[in-house]
């Protein structure tokens, strides 16, 4: 008797068991860890259409490569590991041979060039899904051009894979410096972002500070000394006019930044030594005080939406960034950790704001969060200054400063994960970056 | 091993006991002899001179025995003196002048003041029975048999000792039961060798080797063929000779769940075992299987590419396998997400796809016979821990 309760009691249990066990539905796991590396790609030299675009084909696909490698998120294949090639825009993709080199992404173009006329149509294909990502896109444009096809097609790419806007198609304005750290000749130059078609907007004759793009990339907002005095110019890239931003006299006006509409400036004013905000209306030349304190207020920037501006400030004591309506009003402070901020530029994105900080004798670009919170230090040198966003909100632009009587400024850039730190290609040294919105 | 623990505990044992019950250290109130000392001249000196010697004659018979042991006790209150050295300095030289008077030969001679003096010698008398129990340093002699006595217990808990070590044996043996009852599990463990039961029905089996070598040539032979978008297309023909396949292991375990199932139904007296047929079948996959599914797909799962958002985004995607443990790549959903805009879903199932087909080209390290477990799986990417902050 006790034998069969014992045996009903372990087959009861077992039964119990089992069932507990048994799973209703599919077999379910999750993954919580998995690797930060770049995605490998392949990009063929593009198909020449016409007789004279086979050079052109090659450079497209050089500067596309050149594109994605250059953001730290895509690593090429190299052509000597292809397996096969792309003979025919339209030919089918033979998966199992770009799946045999490990590339995850295959971008395959055409190029054709009719008199100035430049045409490029590309597909990007997930090797490993063995299907298109997207569907192809064509481009026109002008042979003179062809880097910007290339930027564009690279910023599908990068937009396709990663959801993100791309940054290649865009341009900056910065301080070109040439000469010795005592005597430097410093000019206003534009250029792609990755350092080409450098063009010059001003001679050296005098000294030129803090350009920036207007929100449609077309003006610029600078700071000369060619009066003696600092004072704000707007320069209009594509006839290269400028024209001063009438300040009283006595006055001096710099740190300018345009609103988010483009019509607004808001810059700092320096009256009988005590340095504050304003804001000008472009078309009117009509200024509007924003901040009244005995404190140095600098380096105003807009956020996105243009309701409130970030700024710097010693009124704690400590030069600290503070966060106040776009019409003005009472400051919020957002910087709390050891050390001197400056220089705020609010992202594209408007989640995070970049920072120069200075602490224990080196500097720093970081960014944080509005309320100050997951502040990150990005980089580490003997002078970091001046950050920039790309257009995106991925990406920071600054100038790097080397120590030393022979000491030179040059740009870099960095992924806001603090990864790709690296220089950009400049003809010569350069300063106070400011990067473009997207052309257009 | 506390043998020593314990002959050491008895005899501190012992020791105090002795201490305690042995009065060695208690502080005896030692009898301080007193004699009263008159001053006398020599008349009256010479009187009781005298008058002791008229006495001696008389008391020569009977009051000769008691002043005898006078003497005795005098020289037991040296002692005295001994034990309240300091205190009393003076009174010792008192004694001394107390022998001077009663010395031997005065005393026989002064036999009729002997009746004033009994009473000091009859406080003597007191004194001397007091000072018998104090001094009886025999209770010493008594307490030493005691830690005689205590190496006894020593050697009983030796006893005890030894007594304690053969529960353990015993207690392993609890383990061996225990692991009895843990044995269903492992069974399904060991399946690996149930497994090689299995390979009683192995042409079913058999035929996974064959199907993955040929599954990747058979795409790409149809994929150039066929136009530009067509990867798709030849691409479900590929899992379709596989989805008969899975379906080939299911009686396998469909016989253990009928076991299982009349196991139940004999313990609980129904006759019905309702099996659910599209439920999974077959014994359920180990932890070590699961974290090993987990693993491999981790390591092709590369949010070096996503954004941020996307980053911030959990995507659940389902997944039908092949039995050779291969992924169908066209059954590859995305089920639901969390965190992020459609957009970003869609490039975080991306991803997340891609770390299916990549990781699971060769085909996953799954336990065959527990097909049925794995042919539908759902994977949860989670990026939190991954995330750009």
């Amino acid at each position: 008797m006790i034998v069969r309760i014992l045996s009903i009691c372990l087959a009861l249990i077992g039964g119990v068991a089992s069932v507990a066990q048994a799973q209703d539905g599919p077999l379910r796991i999750e993954i919580t860890e998995g690797v930060i590396e770049p995605l490998p790609f392949a990009v063929p030299s593009f198909q020449p259409e016409s007789g004279d675009a086979g050079q052109m084909a090659v450079d497209l696909a050089r500067v596309v490569s050149e594109d994605l490698v250059g953001s730290g998120l895509f690593r090429e294949v190299p052509a000597s590991a292809y397996i096969s090639t792309v003979s025919d825009f339209n030919a089918p993709i033979q998966y199992a041979d770009w799946k045999a080199i490990n590339a995850q992404a295959l971008i395959t173009g055409a190029v054709s060039v009719s008199g100035n006329t430049l045409n490029v149509k590309f597909r990007l294909y997930d090797v490993f899904s063995g299907a298109e990502l997207g569907s192809g896109l064509q481009f026109a444009g002008t042979v003179d051009g062809w880097r910007r096809m290339a930027h564009k097609v690279a910023d599908a790419v990068y937009s396709r894979i990663t959801g993100e806007g791309g940054y290649f198609d865009s341009r900056v304005v910065y301080v070109s410096e040439t000469g010795p750290k005592d005597d430097r000749a410093k000019r206003l130059a534009v250029m792609d972002y990755d350092g080409a078609n450098v063009r010059y907007l001003t001679d050296s004759s005098s000294i030129v500070l803090a350009p920036r793009f207007s929100p449609s990339g077309d003006r610029i907002l600078y700071t000369s000394y060619e009066s003696g005095f600092p004072r704000i110019y707007v320069l209009d890239i594509g006839s290269v006019q400028r024209r001063v931003l009438e300040s009283a006299e006595g006055t001096m006006s710099f740190a300018p930044r345009f609103s988010p509409s483009g019509n607004t400036v808001v810059y700092s004013l320096t009256q009988g030594g005590n340095t504050d905000i304003f804001t000008m209306d472009i078309g009117t030349g009509q200024s509007t005080r924003l901040t009244n304190t005995p404190a140095i207020e600098t380096a105003p920037s807009y956020s996105p939406d243009g309701s409130r501006i970030v700024f710097e400030s010693d009124r704690s004591g400590s030069q600290q960034l503070y966060v106040m309506p776009a019409s003005g009003g009472e400051a919020t402070r957002i910087s709390f950790g050891e050390g001197r901020y400056g220089t705020p530029v609010w992202s594209p994105r408007g989640d995070l704001v970049a920072f120069t900080k200075q602490n224990k004798g080196r500097f720093h670009i970081g960014v944080m969060r509005l309320d100050g919170s997951e502040e990150r230090l990005l980089t580490a040198s003997f002078l970091d200054e001046g950050p920039t966003w790309a257009p995106n909100g991925r990406v920071i632009m600054f100038a790097r400063e080397t120590q030393g009587a022979g000491g030179a400024s040059s740009l870099y850039s960095v992924d806001i994960s603090g990864r790709n730190l690296k220089p950009v290609r400049t003809q010569e040294g350069g300063s106070d970056p400011s990067w473009s919105p997207l052309q257009k | 091993m506390h043998k020593g623990h314990y002959i050491s505990g008895a005899g501190h044992l012992g020791l105090i006991g002795w201490l305690l019950l042995g009065n060695i250290f208690t502080s005896r109130t030692e009898p301080v002899e007193m004699q009263e000392v008159s001053v006398i001249s020599a008349a009256q000196y010479d009187e009781m001179v005298a008058a002791a010697q008229s006495a001696q004659a008389e008391a020569a018979a009977k009051p000769a025995p008691e002043p005898a042991p006078e003497p005795e006790p005098t020289p037991e209150p040296e002692p005295a003196p001994e034990a309240e050295p300091a205190p009393e300095p003076e009174p010792a030289p008192e004694p001394e002048p107390v022998p001077e008077p009663v010395a031997p030969p005065p005393s026989e001679e002064v036999s009729e003041q002997a009746p004033e003096l009994p009473e000091p010698p009859a406080d003597v008398a007191v004194l001397a029975p007091e000072e018998a129990p104090v001094a009886v340093p025999r209770p010493v002699e008594r307490v030493a048999p005691e830690p005689v006595e205590a190496p006894d217990p020593e050697a009983r808990t030796d006893e005890v000792l030894r007594e304690a070590a053969t529960p353990d044996a015993p207690a392993e043996k609890v383990v061996e039961e225990a692991q009895e009852a843990t044995a269903p599990e492992e069974a399904t463990t060991q399946i690996v060798t149930e497994a090689a039961e299995a390979p009683k029905a192995s042409p079913n089996q058999s035929a996974r080797p064959p199907a993955r070598r040929p599954t990747p040539p058979a795409p790409q032979v149809a994929e150039k063929p066929v136009e530009t978008p067509k990867p798709e297309t030849p691409k479900p023909a590929t899992p379709k000779p596989e989805t008969p396949k899975p379906e080939a292991p299911k009686p396998e375990p469909t016989t253990d769940k009928d076991a299982v199932a009349a196991a139940l139904a004999e313990a609980m007296g129904t006759p019905d075992a309702s099996p659910a047929p599209s439920a999974p079948s077959g014994p359920p996959l180990s932890a070590g299987e699961k974290e090993s599914l987990r693993v491999a797909v981790s390591s092709c799962w590369n949010v070096g590419s996503l954004s941020s958002e996307a980053l911030r985004t959990t995507v659940v995607v389902s997944v039908a396998m092949n039995q050779d443990g291969t992924p169908q790549t066209n059954s590859i959903k995305l089920t639901s997400s969390s965190g992020g805009s459609q957009g970003a879903a869609d490039q975080a199932f991306e991803a997340a796809r891609r770390a299916i087909i990549r990781c699971g080209a060769r085909g996953y390290q799954l336990p065959v016979e527990k097909f049925g477990q794995w042919q539908n799986i759902e994977m949860t990417f989670n990026p939190e821990r991954m995330r750009i902050k």
